[in-house]
């Protein structure tokens, strides 16, 4: 290699806009973001002049990788998107496929999807506080919620084996049915974190440090927040109601009673707000669905893509055929395309998928909300101060799973 | 009421593309590549699809015009949610941004313009996103082999 490559990353700006302001390298590795990001900001003391957000340092081909496998392979691949709330990638991902197929998925399985997209969500939105206080030296309240976090992981992890990338989404059902007393584990967790939410809420909400750093940090408008593409908690937080769980009820959203809370302002104190007020609201709606939870079946009884009992596949022939087919040329889906998204704790989370009619993809793209988001980052950092831009950058939650692929 | 709506985004929004197909809760046009922005704009202005919220392309190597690249739409005040297909050739694989209509088509065209070499006309940012400088190619495209490796990147001093 004579010629020596290019550095990796090519500012957009190379000289300072005035003589006296400063170009400095945030990132990608530092110990206050969370996410390997880049940011290239310009700075007049300590007043963030413009900003150049660089994301793509976690890609891994996921797209790429996807075109290779068959739909089945797919699932542990999705929950590696966002993997904070890997079951709405999962189901977002098999919903999409149950459509290019037309396959209605059972009742039982419809109202679990929703619980546990509803617990992800609050999986999700915890994780995004807790580390949001704890950037700025919150640590009690960091670890209160943390700690419920931990309770949610490990009842997770009983349900599903995995702690965080869990894989239970199957195409046409879910890998396997609760276990035994499952659910009451769910109300107790439920009844500590109102607990210690209520702590985290008496410690945060008027205090003081906590107010100035955030309110009118980080603002965004309504129009600007439409026209980068945000959806979300951030578009919520601008005062506009749009959640695709009421637009456009998936799973089991339009039987529940819910509230869409918005912000006022769209900063950073509006996005604490409403990522606060969301999680009590998916309590609310699995309090609700654990008493709608029907009996039955989880899996649809289609040999297109659900597995033959273990037992039958040892027994008789049809079975094993079925068995093998699944396995090695994966679930024949209808040639087509299909675009389904979910309300992701983060916002629309798209998954665009073309069939030619094989049981490998044509073609997955995700449309993920923290890579639109992104785009959005510098209007949000311009104008601030350096040290806004932890805190403004942690409340847009960005995922480099998701963000990158 | 949606009924009268598609019939509506059929006459309006392209009037010389043929029927639009709905796929999906997805109401889908094919349109010429010059058709694209006065598409947009009137879907926006008219109709309110004020989320730009995904573009991409999907490659047919068989096909004299390979990329069909792919927009998403949505409304904050209808349902409907609108996808614009538009085919392009490998030897001018160039369409008009809509950097001029979307601030977030900026970012998004430049994952596309990174993926499959899609040139978008007007978006004067499309420096490599989610890969690198000096990567050569464009991974999403059929014929990149999945294990071809890259030069490696070598240590800033």
């Amino acid at each position: 290699m004579d010629s020596p490559l290019p550095n990796p990353v090519r500012s957009i700006f190379g000289t300072p806009l005035r003589e006296d302001s400063v170009i400095v390298n945030i990132g990608p590795s530092h110990p206050a973001t969370h996410g390997t990001v880049q940011i290239i900001a310009e700075l007049d003391g300590e007043k963030v002049l413009r900003t150049d957000v660089h994301c793509g340092y976690l890609h891994r081909g996921f797209e790429k990788e996807c075109e290779d496998h068959t739909w089945h392979n797919l699932i542990p691949y999705v929950d590696r998107l966002n993997y904070v709330s890997a079951l709405v990638n999962d189901f977002a991902y098999c919903d999409g496929v149950e459509r290019l197929m037309g396959i209605e998925i059972t009742p039982r399985c419809r109202y679990l999807r929703t619980l546990l997209s509803e617990y992800s969500r609050l999986v999700d939105h915890l994780t995004c506080v807790a580390a949001g206080l704890m950037e700025m030296g919150a640590m009690t309240a960091f670890l209160y919620l943390v700690m419920i976090r931990d309770y949610m992981y490990e009842h997770l992890a009983a349900l599903t084996g995995a702690r965080v990338t869990y894989t239970y989404g199957r195409i046409g059902g879910l890998a396997r049915d609760l276990p035994d007393g499952w659910l009451v584990r769910l109300e107790e967790i439920l009844v500590q974190y109102e607990e210690f939410v209520a702590r985290v809420h008496a410690l945060v909400d008027r205090n003081r440090i906590f107010i100035d750093r955030l309110r009118g940090v980080g603002t965004i408008s309504t129009a600007d927040a439409l026209s980068f593409g945000c959806t979300g908690p951030i578009l919520r937080s601008t005062g506009l109601a749009r959640d695709l769980r009421k637009d456009a009820p998936y799973l089991a959203y339009a039987e529940l009673d819910f509230d869409v809370p918005v912000g006022i302002a769209g900063d950073n104190y509006d996005r604490y707000f409403v990522r606060m007020r969301e999680m009590d609201e998916s309590v609310y709606m699995m309090r609700q669905l654990a008493q709608m939870l029907p009996e039955g079946p989880i899996n649809v009884d289609d040999r297109r893509c659900t597995f033959p009992d273990k037992q039958l596949v040892y027994r008789e022939i049809e079975s094993l055929i079925n068995h093998f087919k699944l396995v090695m040329d994966g679930p024949a889906v209808p040639a087509g395309e299909v675009y389904c998204s979910h309300e992701a704790p983060n916002g629309e989370l798209g998954f665009y998928m073309v069939s030619t009619g094989s049981g490998t993809p044509w073609k997955v793209h995700v449309r993920s909300p923290s890579f639109v988001h992104m785009g959005a980052a510098s209007r949000m950092l311009d104008g601030g101060q350096l040290a806004d831009i932890v805190p403004t950058f942690g409340s847009i939650n960005m995922i480099g799973g998701e963000c990158d692929r | 009421m949606a009924a009268n709506v598609l019939e509506t985004l059929q006459q309006r929004i392209v009037p010389a593309a043929g029927a639009a197909t709905p796929s999906h809760g997805c109401l889908v046009f094919r349109l010429a590549p010059e058709e694209l922005v006065p598409a947009v704009r009137r879907m926006k202005e008219e109709f309110g699809y004020d989320l730009f919220l995904d573009v991409t392309a999907v490659d047919w190597p068989a096909d004299a015009l390979r990329f069909e690249v792919v927009h998403h739409f949505a409304s904050t005040r209808q349902p409907l949610r609108v996808r614009l297909k538009t085919r392009v050739a490998e030897v001018d694989p160039s369409i008009d941004s809509l950097a001029g209509l979307y601030r977030s088509a900026d970012f998004m065209e430049r994952e596309c313009h990174d993926m499959y070499g899609i040139v978008f006309r007007g978006n004067h940012d499309l420096r490599p996103i989610l890969l690198y400088e000096g990567f050569a190619g464009h991974p999403l495209r059929k014929d990149y082999p999945k294990a071809r490796e890259q030069p490696i990147v070598p240590y800033r001093n």
